[in-house]
């Protein structure tokens, strides 16, 4: 029975409601399922709510990042990318990647996120070195840019973050075991995290390269569709 | 200590609610009563969280999904600088642009690892409860300023850009708390434990390929229902790890847990339902597909999944 609210989110999302909307449906209804008044689960909403602020932080970045914006931030990213010859977006966003999972592995989880670098730098400067390559970019490209952006900084973060000791996963498995008297200790743990760690970059580092490739080839068809006409430098944001 | 995490909330809830104000005065937004009440609401759980009891912040959450949920909330007019004067500005400041923004990560880094264990006249500094987010928040207070002063701007100026890039995440901001939220009811309901029986019924006790398959499987799902690896984790490893695996097989559980919790976090990049991750970058990038992110982390996931499982029944062996 208490999997109704299991499902009233899968079929909500599926039909596109406003997922809040599914989600507060759900909840109503798997509380009433566990018999519970309204006042305790409305009761329960606010406590949840309350507890969970800390996921709002990312409100702190915006002053400073809509800011810079203004000013030209994104157009600046962008620019200074496209000097770089060697840039190539999956180049730059393997990197990132990179420096995301070792700095994750050494518990600095709060270094990126898509408020205070994927959106101000790291998106504009993958567009941009893809820019620099491929001329102007229709808009579905710049969007699937953007989306492995963040997809690189979710990748990085994750997958780095459970060889660190001493916050987080790691804790969080120890202190499960703990109370049920299994044995366990954080750096073991920690050690056999590495094989995936290094799974998910190989892997997804040949993703980004295949990304390129496909980048490479719109490239290749956008010099013949220009090449008959007069060639322009156009300034796109 | 000296900066609590009630401090920051008070911070971020100031932020958005200044903005709601110069929503109530847009006149191009056609529905900016609505839309106001929408992130009024929101600051005022965020301030006041702490002091409102439980039952009215769940009644204030309730007129904030219904506000969203019925299409009341909108976008409106932001002045935002066009273009050309974004090109003349980068023009004049340059590179400069980027000492604020590389700031966030340097003083963010400095205060975990090294402000957050100061004491002063033996108070630490940093809330220790959740010290990483207090020290991001100091971080992005000083590289306020610093920005202020290079681009020489009216404090106004960047509450107004807050604005216009909190209303174009919308609704999304809202939707990583409520997940959490209907996570704890889930769970207050025994959704887990329900799920873990219902495998019990399927797991072969004898195959050590399967019991591990079974394992990471249902981590994946699991976490995609939860939208959260940490909650699935207690859930599945006390349900099938520790059964059918640690104590059938006798594996020690040091070379099973990260990769059971990596199982978790292939299904995070898969499911909307880890909108702190999937969603809200979605719409902070502008992406029209609010679903475009999943739909290219998916492959990396699946693929990883497998691997996972492989690593996982080879490391169960040695």
């Amino acid at each position: 029975m208490v999997l109704i609210g299991v499902a009233v989110v899968m079929v909500g999302f599926f039909i596109r409601l406003n997922p809040l909307l599914v989600v507060t449906i759900a909840g109503i209804v798997t509380g009433f399922l566990a018999h519970q008044s309204l006042y305790n689960i409305l009761t329960q909403f606010g406590t949840a709510f309350e507890t969970n602020r800390y996921m709002a932080i990312f409100i702190a970045t915006l002053p400073i990042i809509g800011l810079l914006e203004r000013f030209g931030l994104r157009e600046q990213a962008e620019r200074l990318i496209a000097k770089i010859r060697a840039a190539t977006t999956g180049r730059i966003l393997i990197l990132y990647m990179l420096l995301r999972e070792l700095t994750a592995a050494l518990g600095i989880t709060a270094i990126g996120g898509a408020a205070q670098t994927v959106r101000p730098l790291i998106a504009p400067m993958a567009e941009g070195a893809a820019e620099a390559r491929i001329g102007h970019m229709d808009e579905d490209t710049r969007q699937e840019i953007r989306a492995h952006s963040a997809a690189s900084d979710n990748i990085g973060l994750f997958f780095g973050e459970d060889i660190f000791i001493a916050v987080g996963a790691v804790l969080l498995m120890k202190g499960f075991f703990d109370q049920n008297h299994i044995h366990a200790t954080p750096i073991d743990m920690g050690l056999w995290a590495i094989p995936t760690a290094l799974a998910v970059f190989i892997l997804h580092s040949i993703r980004l390269i295949l990304f390129d490739k496909k980048l490479a080839r719109k490239f290749a068809s956008n010099i013949d569709q220009t090449s008959s006409t007069v060639h322009g430098k156009e300034v796109e944001l | 200590m000296i900066l609590s995490t009630q401090t920051v909330y008070v911070f971020i809830g100031l932020i958005t609610l200044i903005g709601s104000i110069f929503t109530f005065f847009d006149k191009q937004n056609l529905r900016r009563w609505t839309t106001g009440m929408f992130y009024l609401l929101y600051a005022v759980t965020l301030i006041s969280g702490h002091w409102i009891p439980p039952f009215y912040i769940g009644l204030m959450v309730i007129g904030i999904v219904l506000l969203a949920g019925l299409q009341m909330v909108k976008t409106g007019s932001y002045g935002e600088a066009s273009v050309q004067e974004r090109l003349m500005n980068r023009n004049r400041f340059g590179n400069k642009l980027f000492l604020p923004a590389l700031l966030i990560p340097i003083l963010t880094v400095l205060g975990v690892e090294w402000i957050g264990h100061l004491r002063i006249a033996g108070r630490l500094f940093y809330d220790p409860s959740n010290v990483t987010m207090v020290a991001l928040a100091v971080a992005t207070f000083i590289a306020l300023l610093v920005g202020l002063g290079i681009t020489r701007s009216n404090p106004i100026t960047s509450l107004r850009e807050s604005r216009r890039l909190l209303e174009s995440i919308g609704w999304a901001a809202v939707l990583p708390q409520m997940l959490a939220t209907l996570g704890t009811l889930f769970n207050s309901a025994g959704v887990g434990d329900v799920v873990a029986k219902l495998l019990h019924h399927v797991i072969p006790s004898n195959s050590l390929f399967w019991a591990v398959f079974a394992y990471c499987v249902s981590m994946a799902l699991f976490t995609m229902i939860m939208g959260n690896a940490f909650a699935a984790f207690p859930v599945m490893t006390a349900g099938i790890a520790i059964p059918f695996i640690i104590q059938h097989f006798g594996i020690q559980a040091d070379r099973i847990a990260a990769i059971g919790m990596f199982a978790g976090y292939c299904g995070t990049l898969m499911t909307p339902m880890a909108a702190n991750f999937n969603i809200v970058p979605a719409t902070l990038l502008d992406l029209k597909n609010k679903y475009q992110v999943i739909k290219v982390q998916w492959p990396t996931a699946v693929i990883l999944l497998a691997v996972n499982i492989a690593l996982m029944y080879s490391v169960a062996r040695i």
